[in-house]
């Protein structure tokens, strides 16, 4: 049993390495001030097509796609190693992620030829237009319709929760095309312009000051039906295919998000409530404890899936625990350490401390990072009939027309 | 990467299982909290030695078979699984005593009647009033022994102790041969698994090893004892998914609702962190890493919070029927408590791995 690279993944990690030594030298250190928006996505795009010309895009996808043709470990050792720069990154991670396979797996030839390789050398940004007001942990129920006219569609409605919408060329849209069909098998998915009219971007405002994502209105959008993914109806066999791709991003803790090693760290410089270091207090040392066996318990997981994909094998069903552990225990955690503080963890600001604030930003954003991607109350429903086989809900509208159910 | 058991490793467990799914399980289990019953399963004890599990991990030298830690945890967590009435794990963590500190003659002594069977031996650190592994009291005297342990596990009907007694640099361990010692039973709130009284009055004792090697058998013990609690864990578990699977209320399984289904899954989300931290633990006895002192307390705890919480679970979720005297639950709620008391409490093990982490901190600095 060890943690080391097979000798090839040795190899291919020592040639990324001196590439990434070689062109990576600017991300050595973060940026001293926040890139803005427009700095972000100049520099997104040049490290992009740069990373292109080098074959470090697409790395699983096929040779026929433009890709690289090897597995995911390669893939994952790809990124371990560009997470030791400071490289811009996130702005091609839904597209090249998910919605670029869907439309090489679901597109037509022509439409996959115009599409894939322009998105892949980075000229093209893309993103994924499911969520809706009405429709979230429940994706299925959206209400965005598509109406067909001549060789052309109509689409009216509206998506909410989309990342770099703002900055995005293209879209993957699901749409429902049939309300008289249960709600399952009237969709359809689209790719859609984002710059067609008819399109409204506005970006959403989160609780916790920040701005990642959009909604998206659409009235009277015309997309082509030689834009159309899958057949029609087929639009939740589609977005599952999506959503596929989703899982192998692996849903670890936020790179910088605070750990048992902000709590200790912490907990040597504040006093206990009941007097004394709090590095001493019991009952710190017990919620150390458990931030490390949660936040290292998730790493420790995330090797075991490692492993298997190193033998060429499908990760075990461990991994499924990964979000919903990460998202809790950084709730817990920052809110253990602010209470540790007393009223600095409350300051905010210009009077407020600086290691503090990223607690408290740790703080709101896990409220956020509990809902995104499948909420803390839906992983627990997959955990439970995925892998331990139980019945799902009883979903009194699966079987009704979509427009008959209450 | 290869952070995984070995083949070999799985392919013993897989035998474990099945052969204790045959013989042990819950009624096996229930034939055993008979008054009248005997301390373990003498058949099944002569058939797991014939097959070499208690030759596992001995040296070839010494009439083993030489395996790693990887097969005693494999056979750990199949025994936890199935509550097998052998003392096999007492017997795993003697091993590893030996492993560690033992002289060449004490091995030559003591391994070939372990490998073999003909010999059960036990870790006795538990006292009277001593709550934690560091707070134990009986000291040993010109080599002389005095003072009680209890309660320790398996010890009626074993034929050696590794006794642990404080020392001028902390505890370290000696090994009692029984014969010569006052054992009686004592009931715990295990019914299954018998612990008994050890009383040493002046009894001789063999040092085995200094206060170093103890605080390294304590790391050891923890990683196998987290995969007996992961075993034990998963079975109430499994017990409970099923059941879930065919009890109708309000006209459905109950398995349908998320007041359910979520409680089972969280069963699994706590038995997989103890078996990262584990396998973590197993890792770092293989490779003698830096990591063994916090991977072995992070699995003690993970695995005592998976077996405690699936334990009392299995009973909520059988609702009525998971209390009575019939229902196989209580056997999983009462061995957490076995498991729990088997080597400390999860509060000093907690601690343990701050202290673990501080050193790694202090070391990095």
């Amino acid at each position: 049993m060890d943690f080391n690279d097979t000798p090839a993944e040795a190899e291919y990690r020592a040639t990324a390495r001196a590439w990434l030594e070689e062109n990576a030298a600017e991300y050595r250190e973060p940026p001293e001030v926040a890139w803005k928006l427009d700095e972000f996505i100049k520099r997104s795009k040049a490290w992009q097509a740069k990373k292109f010309a080098a074959g470090y895009t697409g790395i699983t996808w096929p040779k026929a796609f433009g890709g690289q043709g090897l597995g995911p470990m390669q893939s994952i050792i790809y990124g371990q190693e560009e997470s030791r720069f400071h490289a811009p990154s996130g702005l091609y991670s839904i597209g090249l992620g998910m919605c670029i396979p869907t439309v090489f797996t679901h597109g037509s030839a022509e439409v996959a030829q115009r599409y894939v390789p322009k998105a892949l050398v980075g000229d093209e940004v893309w993103c994924q237009l499911f969520s809706e007001p009405s429709a979230g942990s429940d994706l299925a129920g959206i209400r965005t319709r598509a109406v067909k006219d001549g060789d052309e569609w109509v689409i009216d409605g509206q998506k909410v929760w989309t990342s770099f919408a703002h900055a995005s060329d293209y879209g993957i849209v699901v749409t429902r095309t049939d309300p008289n069909l249960p709600k399952h098998k009237g969709l359809t998915m689209f790719i859609v312009d984002m710059k067609a009219p008819g399109m409204e971007v506005r970006g959403i405002k989160q609780m916790s000051g920040g701005s990642d994502f959009n909604e998206v209105f659409f009235t009277g959008v015309r997309v082509k039906d030689s834009h159309r993914l899958g057949d029609v109806g087929n639009g939740w066999k589609v977005a599952l295919t999506t959503l596929m791709h989703e899982r192998l991003a692996v849903g670890g803790k936020p790179r910088h998000a605070p750990g048992y090693e902000t709590l200790m760290k912490l907990a040597r410089g504040v006093e206990a409530p009941v007097g004394g270091p709090a590095i001493e207090a019991g009952d710190v040392r017990q919620r150390i404890a458990q931030s490390y066996i949660n936040d290292q318990g998730i790493k420790l997981t995330q090797m075991r899936a490692l492993s298997a994909l190193s033998r060429g094998q499908m990760p075990g069903p461990e991994q499924s625990i990964s979000k919903v552990v990460v998202a809790k225990t950084m709730q817990d955690m920052a809110s253990f350490a602010l209470d540790l503080a007393g009223g600095d963890g409350f300051v905010t600001g210009a009077d407020g401390d600086p290691e503090l604030a990223k607690l408290q930003g740790s703080y709101l954003g896990a409220a956020g990072l509990r809902i995104a991607g499948g909420t803390d109350e839906i992983l627990r429903n997959i955990i439970a009939e995925r892998v331990l086989g139980l019945p799902g809900d009883l979903r009194p509208d699966k079987d009704k027309p979509f427009n008959a159910a209450a | 990467m290869n952070f995984d058991f070995s083949d070999d490793a799985k392919a013993l467990g897989e035998q474990a299982a099945k052969l204790f799914a045959d013989k042990a399980g819950t009624a096996a289990a229930r034939r055993a909290m008979a008054k009248d019953a005997p301390d373990f399963d003498a058949a099944l004890w002569a058939e797991i030695a014939a097959l070499g599990w208690t030759a596992a991990r001995v040296p070839e030298a010494h009439g083993g078979l030489g395996m790693s830690a990887e097969e005693s945890c494999q056979l750990a967590e199949a025994a936890g699984a199935s509550l097998a009435v052998v003392p096999l794990v007492s017997t795993l963590l003697a091993t590893e005593a030996l492993l560690i500190a033992g002289t060449e003659a004490q091995q030559a002594k003591y391994f070939p009647g372990i490998a073999d069977g003909s010999t059960i031996a036990v870790p006795a650190w538990n006292e009277p009033g001593a709550v934690t592994p560091a707070t134990i009291a009986i000291t040993a005297n010109g080599g002389k022994l005095t003072g009680v342990k209890a309660p320790v596990a398996d010890l009626p009907g074993a034929h050696l102790a590794i006794v642990a007694a404080a020392g001028a640099d902390g505890p370290s361990l000696w090994i009692v041969d029984l014969a010569a010692a006052k054992v009686e039973s004592i009931e715990t709130l295990d019914l299954v698994r018998r612990h008994g009284r050890l009383t040493l009055n002046g009894v001789a004792a063999e040092p085995l090893g200094d206060a170093a090697a103890y605080q390294a058998w304590l790391d050891r013990a923890a990683v196998i004892l987290a995969y007996e609690a992961i075993g034990t864990a998963s079975a109430a578990m499994n017990m409970t998914v099923e059941y879930a699977k065919t009890r109708v209320a309000f006209g459905q399984t109950i398995g349908r609702y998320q007041g359910v289904k979520h409680k089972c899954a969280d069963m699994f989300i706590k038995i997989e962190l103890a078996r990262a931290h584990a396998l973590h633990g197993v890792a770092m006895i293989g490779s003698d890493g830096a990591e063994l002192r916090q991977a072995a307390a992070a699995a003690r705890v993970a695995s005592l919070d998976a077996v405690s919480f699936c334990g009392e679970e299995a009973v909520q979720l059988h609702g009525g029927i998971g209390f009575t005297w019939e229902s196989d639950c209580q056997f999983y709620y009462r061995r957490a408590r076995a498991l729990a008391a088997s080597l400390g409490p999860r509060g000093w093990w907690a601690d343990r791995l701050v202290r673990a982490l501080e050193v790694r901190n202090r070391a990095a600095a």
